[in-house]
């Protein structure tokens, strides 16, 4: 604690090197999503968050454009060590991926075209989806509070799939309306 | 080397708009990639991203073939640079600001109004996604069977994809 790493971050405790192999790590082995990795990696392993600043630290990730794992790398490698922190993490977290697909887009180029690859690449997708609904399913439990909320969605779907519309007017028309919609002290008022 | 320009201009577009998560900029991803650039098929795109979800750290390595396809190494370089830079220099420039920002109202007004848009974009995302990989009966009951083993479970998603991959295998081919 006496020797910040960078002056922006006083906090800083951690070599960027340490933060890059904890990564690394995580990038590695996170098989079916990275969340439960990075919180037996950064809460359980390391002891670098407790629970409570895991959980903060998500919910940012969460409410910013991008993926929550990588945006996980940036805050907490950023918290950790700095500038070199972030860069190191975040590289750590994409290059064993990152490199894996490389190699799965050449056999896949090779290869998928074969009988047995196309039946199993069908039955993949069709999981595939079931994946993205159960996302949908949990992120809705959690988040969709008010009939307005299940409006919110269905014109962003419509707009998107049956209009399309761009992702981004979407995001945007539909995101002002919404937080609008949403504006502090409207709520106060049905509490 | 051509396309390098291309790549880098879709993929930090897209990186934008994975709000929520990657699947956001999945409709807008096939568009550009598909249909804008000729860079993949359809079929391709929807194979990729599902093969992806085998690959561990983010879901979304499959921009990686993408670039790679379109541009050579090269381009799979640019297009992981593109898809996470953007995003990545954001988070940390407001990262810790925004968690400062705890008190001001329309904070809170932020997350929850986006919350349902973001969902929303999920959901469009994976019905894009059910064009190419939904057809029948049998696809439709891996999806749901998915779906359903995962809200009653908390079995990992990779190994449902890899058991999907079997039962793929002894049932279409």
């Amino acid at each position: 604690m006496s020797d910040p790493v960078t002056k922006a971050d006083p906090q800083a405790a951690v070599p960027a090197g340490v933060v890059f192999r904890e990564f690394l790590t995580i990038g590695a082995t996170s098989f079916g999503g990275a969340v439960p990795y990075l919180r037996q990696g950064l809460v359980t392993r390391r002891a670098w968050l407790n629970e409570k600043e895991f959980v903060e630290l998500l919910s940012i990730s969460q409410s910013l454009p991008g993926l929550n794992a990588t945006n996980m790398a940036i805050l907490v490698g950023q918290k950790l060590a700095g500038r070199m922190g972030a860069a190191l993490a975040i590289l750590g977290m994409c290059l064993p991926g990152a490199i894996i697909m490389f190699a799965v887009g050449i056999i896949y180029r090779t290869y998928g075209d074969h009988s047995i690859t196309s039946a199993a690449l069908k039955g993949v997708a069709a999981a595939a989806v079931g994946l993205i609904l159960a996302t949908v399913v949990q992120l809705g439990k959690k988040s969709l509070v008010e009939y307005a909320d299940y409006v919110f969605v269905a014109i962003t779907v419509v707009m998107v799939n049956k209009f399309h519309q761009s992702v981004l007017t979407t995001l945007v028309v539909v995101g002002l309306l919404s937080v609008l919609w949403h504006r502090p002290g409207r709520s106060a008022a049905k509490e | 080397m051509s396309e390098v320009p291309a790549i880098i201009r879709v993929f930090a577009y897209l990186s934008l708009l994975t709000v929520g998560g990657g699947m956001a900029a999945f409709p807008e991803m096939k568009t550009l990639t598909v249909e804008t650039h000729n860079w993949l098929s359809f079929d391709q795109l929807v194979h990729l991203y599902s093969v992806g979800q085998l690959a561990p750290g983010p879901n979304m390595m499959m921009i990686v073939p993408i670039g790679d396809w379109a541009g050579g190494p090269l381009g799979a370089i640019a297009a992981l640079v593109a898809f996470f830079g953007p995003t990545a220099g954001l988070t940390y420039a407001v990262g810790r600001w925004w968690q400062k920002l705890e008190a001001w109202p329309w904070r809170a007004s932020i997350q929850s109004g986006l919350a349902p848009v973001s969902i929303g974009l999920l959901l469009a995302g994976c019905f894009t996604m059910a064009k190419g990989a939904i057809f029948g009966i049998d696809t439709a009951a891996i999806a749901v069977g998915v779906l359903l083993v995962l809200m009653q479970t908390r079995m990992n998603p990779a190994l449902l994809v890899i058991a999907a991959a079997i039962v793929g295998i002894f049932s279409f081919q």
